[in-house]
């Protein structure tokens, strides 16, 4: 191996640092116990690397040599940095806890990801920071990349992750993986900020992109990596959900980049081998029989990507899904989609109904799809001046470039 | 960068402190029954006494309702007395328990077994000062 020419090691090097580095850095951070010693340790492992592996050969398990090398880099900067501060008298002491600590094997290596992840997503961090530290520190995006991503200035992503950081180390958030006790709750807000890094890409709340890619796929490999280090139902139906939405991608957008309605969207531009995939793991999901609102919601997906059109859709199966999600998870955006489906299957004055309820009760009275699918049940109702009515409330409500766009529509359509 | 050592985030054995602060509908514990107030008082004595047992329990303390607060100001030497500044608050601060845990999770599994943690909000705040000096 050592005669390999330079540019392969190189290339080499570059396979080893996508592949591995957030391993490496999750046990350093680990071993070394804290975030940014841990950061910088990498960096030097992987630049010896770059100094060492042309001419000596790559090492049989370079992960581990990283470890180890980052590890002795950190214990240097320790010493020296002794030499010239005589108050640091412990530092003998903690050398020896930073070498005398294992480096893990396998599975070890895998729980430091798992710790990773649960520390990034702690509920004492705010969301934002628990978005923006585990696209740093788990996905390994650049502070730039991040502030690209969410359309906020890089300084703001910069001082969030500074100051979540702090937060770990001053009111000493551990790095564990929770107990049994606590893991469900706390599988939960690891698996809500997945969930919103996905549909910050799939949504995008503002600006004209409708989707940014980036993150979609960002959250989708880091669902695959919950599901592999821990296979828990919910992570599983997160896992399915996110799928069944991405299928539809190219279907989603016209080519001038308009929403196209489900309903209307071409089928066949649908991607198969995701929702083959997403089915497979939904229904894992709910075999399993601890299924909560993901695999629910993941669960009604799957009944929209196997229809083959919109009326062809099992609308019951749905209505009683939406049932079963109200009762998990009771919110009135969850009856929105349950009116919405009922009005399918019975009719839009059934869901105009349920859906002047909803309003009458006030809690979404701010929120644009409410209007919009009261709108929607008054137009085909022939409710014309109603209908217009709500598209102009649903219009007044949304910045998104692409829903105004064709709220616009429907308005003019209706001026017809 | 490397300005400072390691600070065993998530290694140091020692414990640290974490102060339990509980916030409560003042309006909602004036309307509870005396018996009810009699048991809501002895069940946080026996949480104070299962703390002491395993070695957590610092300090802990019932306050007076909030319209009996002094906030006091010292600005240019000269000091200004006023009362309370919470009046928009719904919660205020009811009572407090010191505690000494691990860490965060743990200091938030002990501040979640507080028996007023049902009725109101416990902020939990760690404490800057390690509970010991380092070993030499």
């Amino acid at each position: 191996m050592g005669d390999r020419p330079a540019a392969d090691v190189q290339q080499a090097i570059d396979g080893v640092y996508r592949a591995e580095s957030r391993r490496v850095l999750a046990t350093l951070i680990r071993l070394l116990g804290d975030f940014d010693i841990a950061e910088e340790a990498m960096h030097e492992a992987f630049a010896a690397a770059v100094e060492q592996w042309p001419s000596e050969g790559m090492p049989g398990n370079p992960r581990a040599w990283l470890v180890s090398t980052g590890r002795f880099k950190a214990i240097d900067r320790i010493r020296r940095r002794a030499k010239y501060d005589v108050s640091l008298e412990d530092v003998a002491e903690q050398i020896e806890s930073i070498a005398a600590e294992p480096a893990g094997d396998r599975e070890g290596v895998e729980d430091d990801r798992l710790r990773l992840i649960f520390t990034c997503c702690h509920p004492a961090l705010a969301q934002d920071a628990q978005v923006a530290l585990t696209l740093r520190e788990v996905c390994g995006l650049t502070t730039e990349e991040i502030a690209r991503a969410h359309l906020t200035p890089a300084s703001t992503v910069a001082q969030r992750i500074v100051r979540a950081k702090a937060k770990i180390r001053d009111a000493r958030i551990p790095y564990e993986v929770p107990g049994r006790g606590e893991l469900a709750q706390r599988l939960e807000s690891v698996l809500r900020v997945v969930y919103l890094v996905f549909n910050e890409g799939y949504l995008a709340s503002s600006g004209e992109a409708l989707t940014r890619n980036d993150l979609s796929g960002e959250a989708i490999r880091l669902g695959r990596l919950l599901v592999e280090l821990l296979p828990e139902p919910e992570a599983v139906g997160l896992l399915s959900l996110m799928l069944l939405h991405e299928s539809r991608r190219t279907a989603r957008a016209s080519s001038s980049g308009e929403l196209v309605l489900l309903a209307d969207q071409d089928r066949s531009l649908w991607n198969r081998e995701q929702i083959a995939d997403a089915v497979r793991l939904v229904e894992a999901a709910l075999r399993s029989g601890g299924a909560g609102p993901y695999a629910i919601q993941a669960a009604i997906a799957a009944v929209h990507a196997e229809a083959p059109s919109a009326e062809a859709t099992d609308w019951n199966e749905i209505v009683g899904l939406y049932g079963v999600l109200a009762t998990l998870d009771p919110s009135p955006v969850v009856e929105l989609n349950r009116a919405v489906a009922v009005a399918m299957r019975d009719g839009p004055a059934a869901g105009l109904a349920l859906v002047d309820g909803l309003l009458d009760r006030g809690e979404l009275a701010d929120y644009y799809l409410a209007h919009s699918a009261k709108a929607d049940f008054c137009r085909r109702l022939g409710r014309a001046a109603e209908a217009r009515a709500s598209y102009e409330k649903a219009l007044a409500l949304t910045q998104q470039a692409a829903e105004r766009r064709f709220l616009e529509g429907r308005i003019a359509e209706l001026a017809k | 960068m490397w300005n400072w050592l390691p600070n065993d985030t998530f290694k140091d054995a020692a414990s640290m402190r974490y102060l339990c602060l509980i916030h409560l509908d003042e309006s909602r514990l004036a309307a509870m029954a005396r018996d009810e107030v009699n048991i809501l008082d002895a069940r946080h004595l026996d949480f104070n006494e299962g703390l002491r047992a395993d070695g957590r329990f610092i300090e802990a303390g019932t306050l007076e309702p909030a319209s009996g607060t002094a906030c006091v100001r010292v600005r240019n030497g000269r000091a200004s007395i006023t009362d309370g500044p919470f009046a928009e608050a719904r919660e205020q601060v009811a009572g407090f328990c010191f505690i000494e845990a691990r860490d965060l999770n743990e200091a938030i599994r002990l501040a979640s077994r507080i028996p007023s943690a049902n009725l109101g909000t416990v902020e939990v705040r760690a404490c800057r000062e390690p509970i010991q000096p380092r070993r030499k």
